[in-house]
């Protein structure tokens, strides 16, 4: 054991008394590799297959630029309204009491379990001309499925536990005497909640955004049924990815991938350095 | 008065946006009556699909669970460089398009990937079969168990394995006497989720399947070609399959929240515990 532990980090025997360092690290290094890492390298070597010049050439096209703009663009308002309505909703639940609290506190992470599909045909069924919501729509000239906004509502779907659930526990740890303290003072709750629970809440906020936004912009499943999936007008970039795929285009698959990823693991680390800085500050005070 | 508005919108939020397509799944599954729902979802295609999805999540969860297991064991009971950069590399797959994770499998294991002409050389059929499935399912769920499990397992120490071990147990007595236990409810929750996401899963699955009917055709891609058939109240069927599956995770979910509610927030903050773990 002591020898394989050896070999996985050279020349710093770990402390202690317990077994397993070297197997344990030395299996998840290999799964790791051979299920996540190798695969994913795959995706930045073939897309460099036809050239540098190609790759640019795929990327910028026409096309694939409006299906680029539409994920992100859609992906930014579906976060953006999860925000503002996730944070009104985690608040009523960690402040207030009414009655199904645990029963609708449960429910807020329907969209984590629920089938991608199921939530795509669900919320289709909801918003066509002739559902439930969409039949009230109609007349007022608001048409949702098949549209950039009926995107939008999938996203938001998918999106709100990311917010609630990344709200609730700094909520929950937030001093009620605070807030007392600054309506005593003569705060109105305006001033209270902007000089003193938004600045605590803030690192928070930001890291539920940067969540939903990301699982946003690759989702496929909820949306392609919704979106009408016209070409420069509602065909986001993963469904591009696939019709690629369907046409054996790989290298052009690959080229809007590798942009996919590359904006995606910016993202993650972003989020991970931001939650490394609140944790931090957290420490401090 | 605000109050009752912030709390009025936040039910109305939540009601248009979760209660609402959960019901329209219901609604719509038995819009034709119980008796065309039962036909419905009693068809061979559809119980293939449902015992595809089944030895998918079969296959998938446990090998993820032998991962999360040793990866948390590592992360949580020993020191070592390139500790956080790990729990970033496990992290990856969740930043990854399902669509994406599908297709690095074909470019591993298509006809032009790169091991294409060896496994056609062999007859051997990853990419549009079952095993490429289990491939692309095992990657959007990797990340699952290991991170409810490192938390947990931080939150442990590690005390209670010395003890065991200084009295003179074995490496693999303490962690099937110790250390599984103290995990329990951690490794269920995880495997929860687990299961729910391998069992939907969607993108990914539908890249790699090829869509062949009764053969590799998994619930959610089932339900899919239903519905691409204008068969509304059959893809509504198997769909209401899945969404009680949801529903089963969630009240779980639930359950093991109560039991121990440091799970609810565990997995959100694992870095915070490092940084107390390892001063």
């Amino acid at each position: 054991m002591a020898t394989t532990a050896s070999v996985a980090i050279k020349g710093r025997k770990p402390r202690g008394i317990l077994p397993g360092f070297g197997l344990t690290l030395g299996y998840t290094m290999l799964y790791l590799s051979l299920l996540v890492l190798i695969p994913l390298c795959a995706v930045f070597i073939r897309s460099l297959s036809g050239g540098w010049g190609h790759f640019w050439e795929v990327v910028t096209a026409p096309r694939v630029l409006a299906s680029l703009r539409l994920s992100f663009g859609a992906s930014l308002i579906a976060a953006l309204t999860n925000v503002l309505f996730g944070l009104i909703v985690s608040w009523v639940l960690v402040r207030y009491t009414f009655p199904f609290k645990r029963f609708i506190d449960a429910m807020v992470d329907l969209p984590f379990a629920l089938p991608t599909a199921v939530a795509g045909i669900a919320l289709t069924a909801l918003y066509a001309p002739n559902g439930w919501i969409g039949a009230r729509l109609a007349p007022l000239g608001l048409n949702v499925a098949f549209t950039p906004l009926g995107i939008v509502v999938a996203l938001t779907f998918i999106g709100l536990p990311f917010v609630v659930r990344t709200l609730q526990p700094v909520l929950e740890e937030l001093d009620k005497e605070v807030e007392q303290a600054a309506a005593s003072l003569g705060a109105s709750a305006v001033q209270a909640f902007c000089r003193v629970i938004f600045p605590a809440l803030w690192p928070a906020l930001l890291t539920g955004f940067a969540l939903a936004f990301a699982r946003a912009v690759g989702e496929y499943g909820s949306v392609i049924f919704i979106a009408g999936n016209m070409p420069m007008r509602s065909e986001i970039a993963p469904l591009l990815i696939v019709s690629k795929l369907e046409q054996y285009d790989y290298a052009g698959a690959t080229a809007i991938a590798v942009v996919m990823l590359v904006l995606s693991f910016a993202l993650m680390f972003g989020i991970n350095a931001l939650q490394n800085w609140a944790s931090m500050r957290h420490g401090e005070r | 008065m605000g109050r009752l508005l912030l709390i009025v919108t936040a039910l109305l939020f939540l009601c248009l946006f979760l209660v609402l397509p959960l019901l329209a799944v219901f609604a719509q599954a038995l819009a034709k009556g119980f008796a065309a729902y039962f036909i419905a979802i009693s068809q061979p295609m559809a119980w293939a699909a449902v015992k595809l999805t089944l030895l998918v999540a079969a296959i998938a969860v446990p090998l993820n669970l032998i991962f999360g297991v040793a990866a948390a064991w590592a992360v949580a009971k020993f020191d070592f460089r390139g500790k956080s950069a790990l729990i970033t590399l496990i992290d990856l797959p969740f930043a990854v398009s399902p669509v994406i994770a599908g297709m690095i499998f074909i470019l591993v294991f298509g006809t032009h990937g790169w091991f294409g002409g060896f496994l056609k050389a062999h007859h051997i059929r990853v990419v549009f079969a079952v095993p490429g499935i289990v491939l692309a399912t095992i990657f959007v769920t990797f990340p699952f168990i290991a991170r409810e499990l490192i938390p947990v397992m931080q939150a442990q120490g590690k005390d209670d394995e010395e003890t065991a071990l200084s009295l003179g147990a074995t490496g693999w007595q303490t962690f099937w006497r110790v250390t599984l236990p103290n995990i329990r409810w951690g490794l269920l929750y995880g495997v929860l989720l687990c299961n729910a996401r391998a069992m939907g899963e969607f993108g990914a699955v539908s890249v790699v399947s090829g869509h062949i009917r009764g053969v590799t055709n998994t619930m959610p891609l089932h339900v899919e070609i239903l519905y691409n058939e204008y068969n509304y109240s059959a893809a509504f069927a198997v769909a209401s399959l899945l969404a009680l599956l949801a529903l089963l995770t969630l009240a779980g979910k639930s359950i093991l929240e109560w039991r121990q509610p440091e799970l609810r927030h565990a997995a959100r903050r694992p870095r915070d515990r490092t940084r107390r773990a390892n001063p």
